[in-house]
């Protein structure tokens, strides 16, 4: 490395196979009670259902789990390590208390269908949360039942078109702007529209005049994210609602982005007629290595009467309950209520912040974004001077003249100590190096990610290899992806 | 606010290195008449202290003392202490999706071994990192059979857990998708003569449940060879994990959909869970959610990377095969730890546990009420009919810190007053002798209540 980084050190990290490859006969770490009944003859019981193999399941002890999926982890980069710039993720700090809370006995323990008087605790817990979140969207009403964002995506849109259906059509296509998400398009062909795409302007924002010139009765709905994912707001978002509205169309918004706005403006105010939130994001339940996530949908009242059921209530007796008997609700989207263990955590978060708290973490998070994007503008291209809101956008223009493109940029970053960013997201921009710091890195932190990437575009100018070839620091080089397609080797088998 | 890392003095370096006089400068793109000027109506903010007690208050409010007797989809089965401390090292609970592989090799290497342990559980060949529970995993399989078929109707079997099916109804409304029901017997198995008769040529599968609500194992088997027969496909929706320890598992089925909670996941209200698909491997570039790769990097050395991603939504937007993006990865890992804990021998061990104290109590209950749909085995669920409503019984037992078995009127009235009552390796003798006594007294006070009818009615 030319450049000696300040973030990180090499530091032996210890070789471990697969578990399988540990297994032996007699070795275990599980040890059961004795039976309290008789035992039984599983042949007699089973008959040609029992199973007598279970194949290649590994037998281990628990020193040597304990081992091996430690000894994994530490080849994991992680929040608890450093900054996880990832744009659109939101990787912010996890609280810990949050995952003390959702441990007690009660919460943990609580069956789905255990009588709803003893259930109270956890119809607190989703009531107050619920309320919570209204406010904070400036919503009228809310489902938790998402399992995360996309699925929030596709309740929310099945709800677009039951509204729809009510009114006699439930028209045909969904507008999408060509900064969205991935999801956003897969979504709305699940729920059976077509979608047609919405250009940006020179701005990177919704072209006004575009959209109302392909604005028509055939149109369900616009979804936007806002900030969008150039963490640019819609300014004419007023407009946009009103031209959506004009046409008895509705405004969806994906609330991936809501990091941005939490107690500093709220959506229900500007327009907004449904959205989801994404509580791995915004509200600090851990992203986990991919999940779980939650993805709650909030609503205008136009849009309550379709709410998935069941559907939280008080009852005459001030006691609350579900309701299950909802005519025009959309139906299920998943069994139970959702996932209860993370809004255990999402109202945690809200409770240890408060409305200070979440104004200053809105605040801080736009602070940080604005505070890379000055530290490197001049070297990295920015394709948009539109301000920023909670992340920032660069391309990777002057490097690629070198050879040298985004992920191998990003790929340098981590011999520094850091997590990439978001690489080539969104489409817009060719390129792409998507920033977003969170409100959770100290100054410090930011300073040390400026000094990289500044030492890296240098690198770029005097030794593109080095950055070609990166990263050079951990356990594994670059790893053969086309291979890994082409010729799926998806398990282990004995002998491989 | 004790998360953010600020000073005050801090902020304002910043906001002078930005150029900007104040914070609400760089929140001027935000209209005027939009901005928030009041505080957001949340509770105030509170100590790490008085967070615990609320929710320790929550916790007292939801049952914290009481055995159970619920299954339904949702197990009660113990955890090992080391899967929390495993899973709450902070390497795997606050990682990103592993795109990164050089530093996610953790995550990825342990997904690998998630998804082999899968398959050679299931026993099919293929299976993905995972789903968001059973219920959707449930779903998604049915709509690859649609792809993977190019015909359009599903027949689900009746005996399939309610809530799956109200899923599956949710899902497929707008895909037009037309779903049929098939009827089970008075032994709980699905009615093969009318399976077969509902199957039409444009049938892409057959949904079951083994075991299924009732707790009945199916003949997948045969079912498969019904199904297939008619150029239709099998897919089998596995709600109780445990039983795959005892069970042999639907090898015959085209796609297995798993609901992995079992397997070392806390019950908690119904979620977060871990669904799975798994499959055969030619039908892999129709399977939904991300998967783990094998290869080797620029040296040679073996490591791992998420693969296949060209059949998903930010590749393929809107003709992916789902617009599933964040799954379940730490509940995997949770299921993963599980898996490896017990292994080979142990999970056999648990299974014949559940399996004993199922048979005891199912036998135990049916000297004083009627177990309904026996003949074919079963594995930790069964369904007790009473003459009196459950519900009344249920409450009483309440009284003991007992929760009952599932009441069935509202998913299947046909049954009268019966519940579905599960045992599982937790389950004490004690409790369900105590069960069994109050049921026994039920029916005692019903009958003697109906002797009582009699004479006074043959009285002159």
């Amino acid at each position: 490395m030319k450049h000696m980084t300040r973030k990180a050190t090499r530091h032996v990290s210890q070789n471990e196979g697969l578990i399988f490859e540990k297994s032996s006969s007699g070795k275990a770490a599980w040890k059961l009670p004795p039976l309290d009944v008789p035992e039984v003859d599983a042949s007699a019981l089973l008959g040609v259902s029992e199973r007598k193999d279970l194949g290649n399941m590994p037998e281990v002890s628990e020193i040597e789990i304990i081992r091996h999926f430690t000894r994994l982890s530490t080849w994991n980069y992680a929040i608890d390590l450093g900054m996880y710039p990832l744009g659109s993720c939101t990787m912010k700090y996890n609280p810990r208390v949050n995952e003390l809370v959702v441990r007690l006995e009660g919460l943990a323990n609580g069956h789905p269908y255990q009588p709803e008087r003893i259930s109270q605790g956890a119809l607190r817990i989703i009531k107050t949360l619920s309320e919570c979140l209204i406010e904070i969207t400036g919503m009228d009403a809310i489902t938790l039942q998402p399992a995360a964002g996309a699925h929030g995506e596709l309740t929310g849109l099945l709800m677009v078109r039951a509204y729809h259906e009510s009114k006699g059509d439930p028209r045909k296509k969904i507008l999408i702007p060509d900064s969205a998400h991935g999801t956003n398009p897969a979504t709305a062909a699940m729920v059976g529209y077509s979608v047609e795409n919405l250009k940006s302007n020179a701005q990177g924002m919704v072209d006004v005049a575009a959209l109302a010139a392909q604005m028509n009765q055939d149109v369900a709905a616009l979804m936007l994210t806002n900030p969008n994912t150039l963490g640019v707001f819609e300014q004419e978002i007023h407009k946009i609602a009103e031209i959506m509205h004009a046409k008895g169309g509705l405004l969806y918004m994906d609330g991936a982005n809501m990091n941005a706005l939490v107690g500093k403006v709220r959506p229900g105010d500007f327009g907004v007629d449904v959205m989801h939130l994404n509580l791995h994001k915004t509200f600090s339940t851990p992203h986990g290595g991919g999940g779980p996530g939650s993805g709650p949908v909030a609503v205008k009242s136009k849009l309550e009467p379709f709410l998935p059921t069941p559907v939280p209530v008080t009852k005459p007796d001030g006691t609350l309950g579900f309701e299950y008997d909802r005519p025009q609700s959309v139906g299920r989207v998943r069994a139970f209520y959702g996932n209860f263990g993370m809004f255990v955590r999402a109202l945690a978060y809200i409770l240890a912040n408060g409305p200070d708290g979440l104004r200053q973490t809105t605040e801080d998070a736009v602070l940080n974004a604005n505070y890379i994007r000055k530290g490197l503008e001049g070297v990295y291209d920015l394709p948009y001077s539109t301000p920023s809101m909670h992340e920032v956008v660069f391309s990777d223009k002057l490097q690629a003249k070198k050879g040298v493109r985004t992920m191998d940029l990003a790929k340098r970053l981590i011999d520094y100590g850091f997590h990439p960013y978001t690489t080539a997201f969104p489409l817009i921009v060719p390129g792409a190096l998507m920033i977003e710091p969170t409100e959770s890195e100290p100054k410090e932190e930011l300073d040390l990610f400026v000094e990289a990437m500044k030492s890296i575009a240098e690198e770029v100018e005097e030794d593109p290899r080095t950055v070609l070839d990166a990263p050079h620091s951990t356990r594994v080089s670059r790893l053969d992806e086309t291979a890994a397609a082409r010729k799926p080797v998806l398990r282990w088998k004995p002998g491989s | 606010m004790r998360y953010l890392p600020k000073s005050p003095a801090d902020r304002k370096a910043m906001l002078q290195a930005i150029g900007a006089r104040s914070i609400d400068d760089l929140f001027s793109p935000i209209p005027a008449e939009y901005r928030l000027e009041r505080d957001l109506k949340v509770p105030r903010q509170m100590a790490e202290s008085e967070i615990v007690d609320w929710f320790r208050e929550r916790s007292r409010e939801n049952g914290d003392t009481y055995a159970t007797f619920l299954g339904a989809g949702a197990y009660y089965h113990y955890r090992p202490v080391i899967i929390d401390s495993l899973v709450s090292r902070g390497e795997f609970l606050t990682a990103y999706t592993p795109y990164q592989a050089e530093i996610s090799q953790g995550t990825l290497q342990s997904i690998f071994e998630f998804q082999t342990m899968i398959c050679e559980l299931t026993g099919m060949e293929v299976a993905n990192a995972s789903m968001y529970d059973g219920s959707t995993a449930a779903a998604e399989a049915v709509m690859m059979a649609v792809r993977l078929t190019g015909r359009r109707s599903v027949v689900i079997a009746r005996s399939v857990h309610p809530e799956y099916r109200e899923v599956l109804t949710t899902y497929a409304h707008h895909q037009n998708l037309p779903l049929s029901t098939s009827s089970f017997k008075e032994d709980g198995r699905l009615n093969l003569e009318e399976l077969e008769q509902s199957i039409t040529p444009d049938t892409a599968c057959v949904l079951i449940q083994s075991p299924n609500f009732f707790g009945t194992i199916e003949d997948a088997a045969t079912i498969a060879e019904i199904a297939h027969k008619k150029g239709a496909m099998l897919v089998v929706s596995i709600a109780e994990a445990v039983s795959l320890g005892i069970v042999e598992p639907p090898r015959q089925a085209d796609i297995i959909a798993l609901e992995a909670q079992s397997f070392g996941v806390p019950l908690g209200f119904g979620g977060p869970y871990c669904g799975v698909i798994a499959t055969r491997e030619q039908f892999v570039r129709q399977m939904p959610g991300r998967l783990a790769g094998q290869t080797t990097d620029r040296n040679g050395k073996r490591g791992f990377v998420l693969t296949l991603a060209t059949r998903e939504q930010h590749i393929r937007r809107e003709k992916a095969t789902s617009n599933i993006c964040t799954n379940q990865a730490l509940v995997a890992l949770m299921v993963n730890i599980f898996m490896t804990i017990y292994g080979k021998v142990g999970l056999k061990e648990l299974a014949k546990q559940n399996l004993a104290k199922t048979a005891y109590a199912a036998a135990q209950f049916s000297k004083h009420a009627k177990v309904l749909l026996s003949g074919p085995p079963r594995f930790n669920e069964f369904i007790v009919q009473t003459s009196e409503d459950p519900y009344a019984i249920n409450s009483r037992l309440l009284g003991h810190k007992i929760v009952g078995g599932l009441p069935l009127k509202k998913f299947y009235p046909e049954l009268g007053n019966a519940a579905l009552w599960c045992c599982t390796e937790l389950t004490t003798r004690s409790a369900i002798d105590t069960a069994v006594g109050l049921v026994a007294e039920s029916e005692r006070s019903v009958r003697s209540a109906r002797e009582e009818v009699d004479v006074q009615e043959v009285a002159p």
